[in-house]
């Protein structure tokens, strides 16, 4: 009996260290990917990030130097122009989501925005392409920033509706009993408590369409000089990566890495940033 | 959001008057007629019909699903929140018909504060924010109006002492006993008439309880208080009357000691005995 019982405990020893073996094997396969991309980017992009990268224009074919400036510029206005768009529609209908609406009206909107969500983002390109560029004749900024802000849009409307469910009721019903609105209940408490959720909902949106280049092929169009107006092509980090990616020549595969090295950390940062701001959520509870 | 709520400040010019010579209080603060509230197909409660005496504590005591809760919401129309509630009968407050078309379920509420089971102070608040965040959402902006106000709440709900050096804290920092004396300082806030308690010791410790009890002791000198219980001891320590609600119907209603020592029903001797519930 009791040498029997030996044996189990050591098949058990066995299975317990085969079963972590293979999940550890798995941790790093899943991790892998994202190492050799920095690797590669650091190994291959490194060299050419330097000032002028972040100061100067493009130069022509054959001469050495120039930067990516307009692109990198070009990105935050696309983002800005975006989160005008994205910002408000995303919150305001995840928080409809949360607070009103019928069960079955929130379910089919839920829905739609899960579908949305599964676009994919070339989709919204060329949606943008045919109301927006045709109509107007012309690539443009506004073309640019509105395909990236619709993509936003479900995305933040999702994430919001989520972390305004999160909210207890109890304080929804400590400040209408106080003769607080519903509607300033909403905004003064509600949203309020949500707001670190809310924020990092719209971060992480923000850090998903800024290495979106599908959706700026048919629309921001890209640029080599500084982009003058909203109503004309703008340059996109993305863009001129993969302008400079399909291209024949060495020194422009160079930019290319350097771009992506940029973009990649630039995306890296604000994931680091969403993750200080969801550390403390044991203080307000989102 | 900018123009101040009128009868918030109606009521803050008349806090900053001296008080008039006191009226003859009525006898009664809340007169509450075949009451019958509905959710969904499930009828909640059934034909209640009583009144609730001014400045005094009215206990509401019965076994759980009897209707307490839903009962004391129907008093500051909080159970609207639950969809597919249906009300009839008629609840006045002072004379006033609380479910008249024209009433306004956030001035109800203004005049008739509610405390919960749970304490919940707002966690993005500090204290000081927690105890004035109604008037202030209800349109009060003086400085100093709010400031005497804060402490005026504070010692009324016994909290002053205790935090007047910590006022900037988060709310939720303070131990359960004294976030519910915070929630307790909110509703005072705001200076309503009634104050309506649903269960307010029952997540608390034995100390802290005694505390919110001898406060509520306190503050029936001003306030006609409505409080929902379990503990049938703290209901005979604390009320000066005493409901009976069993399966949504009101059994018995009367003065504590007589419930409490002779009631009329079977089923409220029952009851109070331990035999059921």
């Amino acid at each position: 009996m009791h040498s029997k019982r030996a044996d189990n405990h050591t098949w058990r020893t066995i299975k317990s260290g085969l079963a972590s073996t293979v999940a550890f094997i798995s941790a790093l396969l899943v991790i892998a990917p994202l190492g050799l991309v920095f690797f590669h980017l650091l190994v291959n992009g490194a060299s050419s990030v330097n000032w002028d990268f972040f100061t100067k224009l493009p130069t022509p074919v054959g001469t050495p130097g120039g930067g990516m400036v307009n692109a990198i510029v070009g990105s935050l206005e696309l983002l800005a122009f975006a989160s005008i768009i994205g910002i408000p529609i995303g919150v305001l209908g995840g928080v409809y989501l949360g607070e009103y609406g019928s069960a079955r009206v929130n379910s089919v909107l839920r829905f739609i925005a899960d579908v949305l969500n599964g676009v994919p983002s070339i989709t919204w390109g060329v949606v943008v392409y045919g109301l927006v560029v045709l109509r107007f004749k012309g690539f443009s900024a506004y073309a640019g920033g509105l395909a990236l802000g619709l993509i936003m849009i479900p995305l933040i409307t999702r994430t919001t509706e989520e972390v305004v469910l999160l909210v207890p009721n109890g304080y929804r019903e400590a400040a209408l009993a106080l003769g607080v609105s519903r509607w300033k209940t909403i905004v003064h408490i509600v949203i309020k408590t949500a707001s670190r959720g809310i924020i990092t909902g719209i971060l992480l949106a923000l850090a998903r369409v800024g290495g979106e280049t599908a959706p700026l092929l048919f629309t921001a169009f890209g640029n080599r000089f500084w982009n003058h107006s909203l109503s004309q092509p703008i340059a996109a980090l993305p863009l001129q990566i993969f302008t400079y990616a399909i291209s024949p020549y060495d020194d422009w595969h160079r930019q290319a890495w350097a771009g992506a090295l940029v973009l990649v950390t630039g995306i890296f940062c604000v994931n680091v940033l969403v993750r200080i701001l969801t550390r403390g959520r044991t203080a307000s509870i989102v | 959001m900018a123009t101040p709520d009128p009868t918030v400040v109606e009521r803050v010019e008349r806090a900053a008057e001296p008080a008039p010579t006191p009226e003859p209080a009525p006898a009664s603060t809340f007169q509450v007629k075949n009451l019958s509230v509905w959710y969904g197909d499930k009828r909640a409660i059934d034909d209640v019909t009583l009144d609730v005496a001014s400045d005094a504590v009215t206990a509401i005591i019965g076994p759980s699903g009897c209707g307490k809760s839903t009962f004391l919401r129907c008093l500051n129309r909080m159970h609207e929140l639950v969809p597919k509630t249906r009300v009839e009968g008629t609840v006045f407050l002072q004379g006033e018909d609380l479910y008249s078309s024209d009433v306004d379920p956030a001035i109800v509420r203004r005049r008739v504060g509610m405390v919960f089971q749970k304490s919940n102070p707002f966690p993005t608040m500090s204290i000081g924010e927690n105890v004035v965040i109604g008037l202030r959402l209800n349109g009060v902006r003086s400085q100093k109006f709010l400031n005497e106000r804060l402490e005026k709440s504070l010692r009324m709900a016994a909290l002053w002492d205790e935090v007047k050096d910590d006022l900037h804290k988060a709310g939720t920092s303070l131990s359960g006993g004294q976030q519910q004396r915070l929630c307790i300082a909110r509703a005072l806030a705001v200076e309503p008439e009634v104050l309506l308690m649903d269960e307010p010791c029952s997540a608390l410790d034995p100390i802290a309880t005694a505390k919110i009890e001898e406060l509520i002791y306190e503050l029936k000198a001003h306030y006609t208080i409505v409080t929902v219980t379990h503990n049938m001891q703290q209901a005979g320590r604390i009320s000066d009357y005493t409901a009976f609600f069993y399966l949504g119907r009101l059994i018995e209603f009367g003065p504590t000691t007589k419930i409490f020592t002779n009631p009329n029903e079977r089923q409220t001797e029952d009851y109070i005995t331990g035999r059921f519930g």
